[in-house]
């Protein structure tokens, strides 16, 4: 079954025409046939409850990999991020638990659940080690999404089940001349007979290292501007496919970066994903869902690291008192947790509104844009108050404050979030 | 073959939470705090899906008793592997009094209604320490018990069981049915993956009335006082061994 595009067609006017999960209403809430458990007890009557209210399943899932997390994750986060790689163990664990084929349905071998829980899922990792939270958000809200909404049942049965239990998908739009200009992409795919010849590079490619097959975009009809964009479905080991250097990175280091290099490689035309030409509006619409998932790493990271750094000032005494008791501690303190709640609302309104088939457009780029900006403040604040143990490696605060920068670049820079809320502004005082 | 084993699991306050007692003195704050599967019930119900992995058993039923919040406790279980639950509604001041004597007896008429050939519980709740419900289930049903089990063996139908005593390790054979209590060596519970949440989504949870079971729930047992324990005085260094007799032959100690 193909979708319908349902992205806003870039530069055009319009509400984004989403197909909607939940039934669509016009009014309130629509949170479906889901039980929706209040997490304190709710009095009676209390038909719009607060946002931060979960199902019972979006809390047995969040409880499991907080757990699952703070056990077989946190291990490995110093290591793997003095070593640039992620662990073996980790990626193999992260299958196991179900948390790389969230959304994907149990006939595919998925775990048959929703996009809110994703977030939280991606949230709860990210408190831990946002490396590996970037990994789980990137294999779930780009690359199961696109395959579940665009490809074909033959692709589907191919890439879903390998996708939900041992596959890691890797999505490639940027290259070295188009970033943010995402589509002035210079890759070509040629069409020969039944197959397209790809040849170009790719830049700032995540989970390349490990990835099983790559999404990549590429365009099968210059003369048509970026409406020649078509997705490809590489496997890795196709002739021709090269996986370049990994970059050095500042932080999110555990989460490979790499450069590919395509080198007359030969794919199939069965292998597109969705369909010819269209590819520029599926990135869009996917970096659109994406970006919410960005979010709740943004999030999780700011609240890991304040959850590290207020014990600390609860615990240490200067002065004959604890330096939490300072009142220019408390401002700051109090400060933080107001944003860092703030960005929590944004990011988990933004989901709910995705999933009752709402538009969503504007608030998700509100959500990533406030949620990386808060974790800078949040973790470099934190270093602050933890005082010269917050500059050490022995202390995992430093991590953080490393890791927070790339939250304003990827997945569209705080700008472009700006540019995008800007345009919705626009149409909404068009009378 | 074991047809069915039972599983009692019990809602607690989550381990890592600091207890607080309440300013009234009658017992520990609960509303709003943490709680979680008492750890060594979570062992219980690994040990009990292990065995029906092994083909040993056919059906694992978690039990708890308690208010509605202890559903959440019964669907952990059903997502470590657990078949089906039942919920013995217990609530109110019910609840505050109920003990191992009243939850054994509801245990020990469940065993019989659900013909288990099988009880494994924890070998005690975090919260009261009572290490007594495992006996005493027994002992009403008049079934053999392998208390403080490290390790689990059945074999045929009868169970070989390795107990954790003060002087090292004990090995019993005991018949089934029988009633087994985990300790902590048992096994490493596993973790509930998301798949197995969604599927406990789909899974049974029965829900049943002490009455229903001619259980009389009005406790032996009135709790008068519930203090924190007392702060521990900070304590004395001395230099020699004169100094130490002496200390202590002032405090009245020698």
């Amino acid at each position: 079954m193909m979708a319908a595009p349902f992205s806003r067609i870039f530069g055009k006017v319009g509400r984004q025409l989403s197909k909607p999960w939940a039934p669509c209403q016009a009014a309130g809430r629509s949170i479906s046939s889901r039980t929706v458990e209040v997490e304190q007890t709710a009095p009676a009557g209390s038909g719009f409850p607060p946002l931060q209210t979960f199902s019972e399943e979006e809390t047995m899932m969040r409880d499991a990999v907080k757990k699952y997390a703070q056990e077989r994750i946190a291990p490995f986060v110093s290591k793997m991020d003095e070593n640039s790689s992620m662990d073996d163990e980790v990626i193999s664990s992260l299958f196991e638990q179900g948390l790389m084929g969230i959304e994907i349905g149990t006939e595919y071998g998925g775990t048959g659940s929703t996009f809110f829980s994703s977030i939280l899922v991606i949230e709860e990792l990210a408190k831990v080690d946002p490396s590996v939270a970037v990994l789980c958000d990137i294999q779930n809200t780009l690359i199961n999404t696109l395959m579940s909404k665009l490809g074909t049942e033959e692709q589907k049965e191919k890439y879903l089940p390998r996708l939900a239990t041992d596959m890691i998908g890797s999505f490639c739009l940027s290259e070295a001349g188009s970033g943010s200009d995402a589509f002035s992409l210079k890759t070509k795919a040629e069409k020969q007979n039944d197959y397209y010849i790809i040849n170009g590079s790719k830049m700032w490619i995540s989970n390349a290292e490990n990835a099983g097959v790559f999404l990549v975009m590429a365009n099968a009809d210059t003369s048509a501007g970026y409406r020649g964009i078509t997705c490809f479905l590489v496997d890795r080991g196709t002739e021709g496919l090269q996986i370049g250097k990994k970059e050095n990175k500042l932080g999110l280091r555990a989460s490979s970066t790499c450069t590919l290099s395509f080198d007359n490689v030969k794919v199939h035309e069965k292998n597109i994903l969705g369909k010819l030409g269209q590819g520029y509006k599926y990135a869009i619409g996917m970096l659109n869902e994406g970006r919410i998932g960005i979010a709740a790493q943004m999030l999780g990271l700011a609240q890991g690291c304040f959850d590290h750094a207020v014990p600390y000032t609860r615990q240490r005494v200067q002065f004959g008192k604890r330096i939490f008791d300072f009142q220019g501690m408390q401002h700051q303190i109090a400060n933080v947790a107001t944003q860092l709640e703030a960005a929590r609302l944004l990011t988990y309104n933004a989901a709910r509104l995705k999933e009752a088939g709402r538009p969503f457009i504007k608030e998700a780029c509100m959500a990533k844009y406030y949620a990386a900006e808060v974790a800078t403040v949040t973790t470099s604040k934190c270093i602050e108050w933890m005082g010269g143990v917050g500059f050490t490696k022995d202390y995992p605060i430093e991590k953080f404050y490393r890791d927070c920068k790339i939250g304003t670049i990827y997945e569209g820079t705080s700008n472009i979030q700006l540019s995008t809320i800007a345009k919705f502004l626009d149409q909404e005082y068009d009378s | 073959m074991a047809a069915r084993v039972l599983v009692g699991v019990k809602r607690v306050i989550d381990y890592a939470v600091k207890i607080r007692v309440k300013p009234d003195n009658t017992g520990v704050v609960t509303d709003g705090v943490k709680h979680s599967m008492n750890p060594f019930c979570e062992i219980a119900v690994e040990e009990a899906v292990r065995l029906k992995e092994k083909k040993l058993v056919k059906e694992v039923v978690a039990v708890s008793c308690g208010p509605q919040q202890v559903q959440e406790t019964i669907r952990t279980a059903l997502a470590m592997g657990a078949d089906r639950g039942i919920h013995v509604e217990v609530s109110g001041k019910d609840y505050d009094t109920l003990g191992p004597l009243q939850v054994s007896k509801i245990l020990a008429a469940l065993a019989k209604k659900e013909e288990a050939s099988l009880v494994i519980l924890g070998k005690q709740a975090i919260d009261d320490d009572c290490n007594q419900t495992g006996q005493m289930t027994a002992a009403l049903l008049d079934w053999p018990q392998g208390t403080f089990a490290s390790e689990v063996t059945i074999d045929g139908d009868k169970i070989k069981v390795i107990r954790e005593i003060d002087g090292g390790l004990e090995t019993i054979k005991i018949n089934m049915p029988a009633v087994v209590t985990a300790d902590l060596r048992l096994n490493t519970p596993r973790y509930a993956t998301l798949p197995n949440i969604m599927k406990a989504k789909k899974k049974k949870i029965a829900s049943v009335k002490p009455g229903e079971l001619g259980v009389d729930l009005t406790s032996r047992l009135e709790v008068l006082r519930v203090e924190e324990p007392a702060q521990r005085q900070a304590g004395v260094k001395v230099e020699t061994v004169e100094d130490l007799v002496g200390k202590l032959k002032e405090a009245g100690r020698i």
